[in-house]
């Protein structure tokens, strides 16, 4: 198997990993996992043609491969550079990337409002996180800030533009998951907006993703908006049965109201089943759902702040595995 | 060796018709390359003459049609890059006003060489009346049978038709030129894939510039080897310059590569000297992406040697004390101009044309021209010039495409070269509001064609 299947090793921080040919650098470290998983704000693995806009997962090639030893030139997006074989590659120990890094976050804060304070996002925002890890806490950027009025792009989302950072994944999401895409972005350069062509309406039965896909508050469900903050909810995994998608769901719950369902994203704030309208806007009661149990959730994250009853343990899964 | 190879006939009346073309030895080349020549021959030639692309970066053209993937079965695209939109620049038009059966002769030599039998000439939307120009000889040349099925009973088809953009300077940029022509927003495509491998609708793709295209007629016609003897070192063959500013004779020149810059801006051949008699401040040798030369680096390198019109002595120093070449848009102001204000100019026209897709460039482009918009109109502050210098770093290097480059490198270059003239903006900001730092400093400027 491995003669006709060769592996290619790179080394990221130091630490050696095996790979099949083609994966990318980014891809590459996520198996390794830790902290020498590049952040990424626009690559989306389940979307093909997704990634390399938003810089944020720049990193140094410090070797290029075994046959061609030398550096790249410049900083490359770990999202879309293939590995090569003998490739060595720094994130975190290389202070060129940091620097980037720390350039990318503060072009994508200039014109971002930082209203988390009022933002359905907060405690759940890639870009808060981005921000917190790689961020300054003060800004040298001293003009207005670019905003645009908040639209309705269809029944259950609520757009607000004044807060995308561009990362097209929304876009991505309504050409390869629904069968007609309605919204794109216009104009160009800061100026660029998401945008429904002459304010037509998302209807289709997935279209509902492009939230989950948002890094930012720019796209939100209306059926949640400034209902709660996400850290006074109880995130649960549930399921019911449903005729057109997995609805393996999460369930988000304010005592035994449910207050908003998303799908469930791994750690790296991505969707690996999708979910369908009637799951995540229609399905509020608590009839309507199988709760499984408790979400699992990162302890660093905001969301593990709160509370869970005593009789249902969080950590059952980790306490039977030992 | 003052002998012109694609303005030879620019002066004869009616160039622009097929038969006053045809009467001056046009499409001479094609009936050469069908009947003698191999394609493989033709890439030969064109990599014998060292030729190099004319669009700003000057990668050598026979390598990069040689890195052209040969799949069986799948059509190849050879596509012309009209989209000149660099400030400074306007060699393109001039050419495809004056003889676009050159442009036409080129595109069918070069499309013959790679196997393309459908071709497309990208023009920039807001060169709308030479789309019609162009055409108007793509008809003609229909007529007279050097493009469609067959030519000249060769064997080889080519249809050729104009594409016209509309009016983005990142269209300029050849995956960008690809999205916009299969119909697409103009986002640059992340590479690799090369358009060599996977271009127009997937395919092999094979992008050029205009005076590169033209440039093939006279390879095919003369020979590589003689080719190369224009110019100088690797800076083979002649190039279109186009001169603007504060010159005598502003135009478009062809001019042989290796002449030195001082000839260049003061012969009466070219440009004709500083016009009033004011004496040179900075030049932009390549169009506005390039770094800024201030005045005593314009003729001489720092080694003290006389800078040449070449891709290899304008890029001598580097960017500390170098430029490009570029894509020939050779720009030159005098004592009485500013500095900053220009900076701004050229920063404000990044900022309205990046196409949004990656972070820094997005986001730095807008900054970067706000916060040099203040400088001039003297509400800055000692520590924005450092700022824009931080932003500036934050935006090279770190982009899908080059314009990011391009945005930062003219911010770079001025700041490097006239920081005094940046912290006389601050120092003076009643002063800079009326008049320009040129004038307020004029005795600061020494002649250097003494």
């Amino acid at each position: 198997m491995s003669e006709t299947n060769p592996k290619f090793k790179v080394t990221i921080d130091g630490i050696e990993v095996e790979v099949d040919p083609g994966t990318t650098i980014l891809n590459a470290a996520r198996m390794i996992g830790g902290d020498v998983v590049p952040p990424a704000m626009c690559y989306y693995s389940s979307l093909e043609g997704s990634g390399g806009k938003c810089r944020t997962c720049l990193v140094e090639v410090s070797k290029s491969s075994e046959k061609d030893p030398r550096p790249m030139p410049k900083l490359v997006a770990s999202c879309f550079t293939p590995i090569m074989d003998g490739m060595e590659v720094k994130n975190k120990s290389s202070e060129k990337v940091i620097d980037a890094r720390a350039g990318v976050v503060e072009m994508l804060l200039i014109n971002h409002p930082l209203d988390c304070p009022v933002c359905d996002q907060a405690g759940e925002c890639d870009l808060q996180n981005l921000a917190y890890e790689h961020g300054k806490s003060t800004t040298r950027y001293e003009f207005e800030r670019r905003t645009f009025d908040k639209v309705d792009i269809g029944e259950y989302i609520k757009l607000h533009m004044t807060r995308c950072i561009l990362c097209y994944r929304c876009v991505y999401t309504a050409n390869q998951l629904t069968d007609k895409r309605e919204h794109g972005v216009l104009k160009r350069g800061d100026a660029a907006e998401i945008g429904t062509f002459i304010e037509k309406n998302l209807k289709n039965d997935f279209i509902g993703n492009v939230i989950d896909v948002c890094p930012v508050g720019a796209l939100t469900d209306k059926t949640f908006r400034f209902r709660s903050r996400v850290w006074y909810t109880k995130p649960m995994d549930a399921h019911r049965a449903c005729k057109c998608c997995s609805s393996k769901a999460v369930v988000w719950m304010i005592g035994d109201e449910i207050a908003r369902v998303t799908a469930r994203k791994d750690q790296y704030g991505e969707v690996k089943e999708f979910i369908c309208n009637e799951c995540r806007f229609e399905k509020k009661e608590k009839s309507d759902w199988i709760i499984e149990g408790p979400r699992h959730i990162e302890r660093s994250s905001v969301i593990s702040a709160n509370h869970y009853e005593v009789d249902a343990p969080v950590h059952t899964p980790l306490l039977n595995k030992a | 060796m003052d002998r012109k190879l694609l303005l030879e006939h620019i002066g004869v009346e009616g160039i622009h018709t097929h038969d006053v073309y045809r009467k001056q030895g046009g499409y001479k080349a094609v009936e050469k390359a069908l009947k003698s020549m191999s394609p493989d021959d033709i890439v030969e030639e064109v990599k014998k003459s060292g030729l190099r692309g004319r669009g700003g970066a000057g990668f050598p053209t026979g390598m990069k049609w040689s890195f052209i993937a040969k799949p069986e079965g799948v059509p190849r695209h050879f596509l012309c890059n009209a989209d000149e939109s660099e400030p400074g620049t306007f060699k393109d038009r001039y050419l495809m006003e004056k003889i676009p059966h050159l442009l036409i002769e080129g595109m069918i030599l070069s499309s013959y060489a790679l196997g393309c039998n459908q071709s497309y000439i990208y023009i920039r939307g807001e060169y709308m009346y030479i789309l019609q120009i162009l055409e108007k000889a793509i008809a003609e040349a229909y007529a007279n049978g050097w493009l469609g099925k067959n030519i000249k009973g060769s064997g080889f088809d080519l249809e050729l038709a104009v594409s016209a953009g509309a009016g983005a300077y990142i269209c300029g940029e050849e995956t960008a030129l690809i999205e916009s022509l299969e119909g697409k927003r103009g986002n640059p495509r992340i590479k690799p894939p090369f358009p060599a491998v996977k271009g127009l609708w997937g395919r092999p793709t094979v992008v050029n510039n205009v005076e590169t295209i033209a440039a093939v007629v006279p390879i095919v016609n003369e020979g590589g080897d003689a080719y190369a003897q224009f110019g100088i070192g690797r800076s083979t063959g002649t190039k279109l310059i186009s001169a603007a500013g504060n010159i005598n004779k502003p135009g478009v020149y062809e001019i042989n590569m290796g002449i030195t810059v001082e000839e260049f801006i003061y012969s009466d051949t070219y440009c004709g000297g500083m016009k009033n008699g004011k004496k040179l401040k900075a030049c932009v040798p390549g169009g506005s992406s390039v770094p800024i030369l201030p005045h005593y680096l314009v003729c001489k390198t720092a080694a003290g040697e006389d800078r040449l019109m070449s891709y290899e002595s304008l890029a001598d120093g580097g960017f500390v004390t170098g430029s490009m070449l570029g894509s020939g848009g050779f720009v030159v102001y005098d004592e009485d101009q500013c500095i900053v204000r220009n900076t701004w100019n050229f920063t404000r026209f990044y900022h309205h044309e990046s196409c949004g897709q990656c972070s820094p460039c997005r986001e730095g482009t807008g900054w970067m021209e706000k916060v040099l918009h203040r400088l001039d109109y003297g509400h800055g502050k000692m520590e924005d010039i450092d700022l824009l210098w931080d932003i500036q770093r934050k935006i090279e290097g770190n982009t899908i495409c080059p314009l990011g480059d391009a945005a930062a490198w003219p911010v770079a270059a001025a700041i490097r070269h006239f920081r005094e003239e940046f912290e006389w903006h601050v120092n003076e900001p009643k002063l800079c509001i009326t008049k320009n730092y040129g004038l307020v400093n004029e005795k600061k400027f020494e002649p250097v064609n003494a």
